[in-house]
């Protein structure tokens, strides 16, 4: 086994049992910083993958500017321990039913792909490096990219508006 | 990859942390210096020449306190705080060019960690993920005062994210590269960023100021109102490495800042000066030599930033909270979109003229 394929699998050993202690660890902060974990190790295998545009911009703008708020929601919530009463059977039922679903839609479309096979004389490695992801998303793909844009400036505006003290509210 | 160039990386690596720390330590006895100097008294003068041993004098005085961990704290994250906020602030390091190439027996070495394609977005992240040392370590602090000065670290950290990221813009649109070595060679000649982006500049020391809590944007430590802010409840080498920490953000800063705007390890008559070197000292020598004088003055420019830094903090009182946000989102984001507009504009329209009239 070469170094690449082992560090896949140690990396992978780590994204799976970095999401699953978000899911299983009782309080909230030490899910939040899982999260990030995770995120780190998403990083990893793309720049195994060689595409390191992402992998910087994964870490940018999830765990440097998403993950910080949330970190910020939940330590201002000052969750306790004993204060679960929202998790009563019923949401843990439905909750069940949801994530059963979810795990057999993702298998079910797992085992219809079907993965290209490739060339690796061909194979273009410096497909994901920035160079090659600029030309591609602004010749090939412009006008998605610049609807994408335009979505994220309505977004920001709603923001904004939502934000905006109104005339006559009282502020300190 | 080969040993020897494992090697040869292995040295570079540790050679830039080491410097990077040593020049940390030594920041901590020059901002007291400097401190004495501005108010009109000697500052540190007993332990060694000059106070030169001060900090080896401190570093020990930490490290023999008493480790204390408050009763109701978050052990393991209390732990992890400052660990994160060295970890972070010791990454950015690893992509700064300190100088062109070592030629040793006819083999070109970057004295660079690594070069990397994206260089400029790594330390982006890197600086982006630096919150997360005084957040966690705030709360697990279990204390309010903790709690508030790390809301206010991210709060700021995060606007100031914003205008540092729109003020690199510009300077990427110029050089079109996001590699730090790529930006320093363009600047060859006297072609520094500076001259072109004056406007880019000050937004981004402003928030590189904001970006490692220093006066006048260190609310998160504001004694009057927060005792000590995140680090309350913190003594012996954990408060020293986030107090360590904030001087390593400052020189990794000063040196990004030189690298962007000032040209890094360029100078004024460099191809002069190699040419002579070159011509009397051989091809290899003499190119080391060149090197070696580039590295010392980058360095001189890296240190210039951070003496600046500790100019301003004995020179301008600290912000109000409000005035801080007000700063960052209503004035420094706009000011910095206006530069990229202004940017565009003179890259796509002013430069084709210029460049067809001197020609």
């Amino acid at each position: 086994m070469n170094s690449a394929v082992s560090f896949f699998y140690f990396l992978s050993f780590l994204t799976i049992l970095s999401a699953v202690m978000v899911v299983v660890s009782r309080n909230p902060i030490h899910s939040v910083l899982y999260l990030i974990l995770t995120f780190f190790t998403l990083s990893g295998h793309y720049i195994l993958l060689n595409a390191q545009f992402l992998a910087a911009v994964n870490i940018i703008v999830y765990a440097g500017a998403i993950m910080v708020l949330f970190l910020f929601v939940i330590m201002f919530l000052n969750m306790k321990q004993d204060q679960e009463e929202s998790k009563t059977n019923l949401t843990k039922i439905a909750a069940t039913i949801v994530g059963g679903t979810v795990f057999v839609i993702l298998f079910g479309a797992y085992r219809k792909t079907a993965i290209e096979p490739f060339n690796p004389q061909t194979y273009d490695s410096q497909i994901g490096m920035i160079e090659s992801l600029g030309h591609m998303l602004f010749r090939d793909y412009l006008l998605p990219f610049e609807l994408a844009s335009i979505l994220l400036l309505v977004a920001m505006v709603g923001a904004v508006l939502l934000g905006k003290r109104e005339i006559g509210e009282r502020h300190f | 990859m080969d040993l020897v160039e494992f090697l040869v990386k292995t040295v570079t690596i540790v050679a830039v942390f080491g410097l990077t720390l040593v020049i940390a330590m030594y920041s901590t006895w020059a901002e007291r210096k400097v401190a004495g100097f501005i108010q009109d008294r000697s500052g540190p003068n007993r332990a060694g020449w000059g106070g030169l041993l001060q900090p080896l004098a401190d570093a020990g005085k930490m490290f023999f306190k008493e480790d204390f961990i408050p009763a109701l704290a978050n052990k393991w994250l209390f732990i992890a705080g400052p660990s994160l906020a060295m970890l972070t602030a010791l990454l950015a390091s690893a992509v700064i060019p300190f100088g062109s190439t070592f030629r040793i027996a006819g083999h070109e070495v970057p004295l660079q960690g690594v070069e990397s394609n994206i260089g400029i977005l790594y330390v982006f992240g890197v600086v982006a993920l630096g919150v997360y040392g005084i957040m966690v370590g705030g709360w697990a602090s279990n204390n309010k005062f903790s709690l508030l000065g790390a809301i206010r670290a991210a709060s700021q950290n995060i606007s100031y994210e914003v205008a540092m990221g729109l003020s690199l813009i510009a300077i990427l649109m110029m050089s079109s590269s996001l590699s730090l070595g790529e930006i320093v060679a363009q600047q060859h000649g006297m072609n520094w960023n500076i001259f072109y982006q004056p406007l880019g500049f000050i937004i981004f020391i402003t928030c590189s100021f904001a970006e490692c809590n220093r006066v006048p944007f260190d609310l998160p430590e504001c004694e009057t109102e927060l005792v000590g802010g995140y680090h309350t409840e913190y003594g012996s080498m954990k408060l020293g490495f986030y107090l360590f920490a904030e001087y390593i953000n400052m020189f990794i800063s000063s040196a990004i800042i030189s690298v962007l705007y000032f040209g890094g390890y360029n100078y004024p008559g460099m191809d002069f000066v190699y040419a002579q070197l070159v011509k009397a000292l051989g091809s290899e020598t003499g190119h080391n030599i060149a090197t070696l004088i580039g590295t010392a003055v980058f360095f001189g420019k890296a240190l210039f930033f951070v003496f600046f830094y500790m100019w301003v903090r004995w020179t301008i009182p600290r912000f109000r909270y409000d005035q801080l946000m007000n700063l960052g989102w209503k004035k420094l984001i706009p000011l910095a979109i206006f530069n990229i507009i202004i940017t565009g504009a003179a890259v796509l329209f002013l430069k084709p003229v210029i460049t067809a009239w001197l020609n």
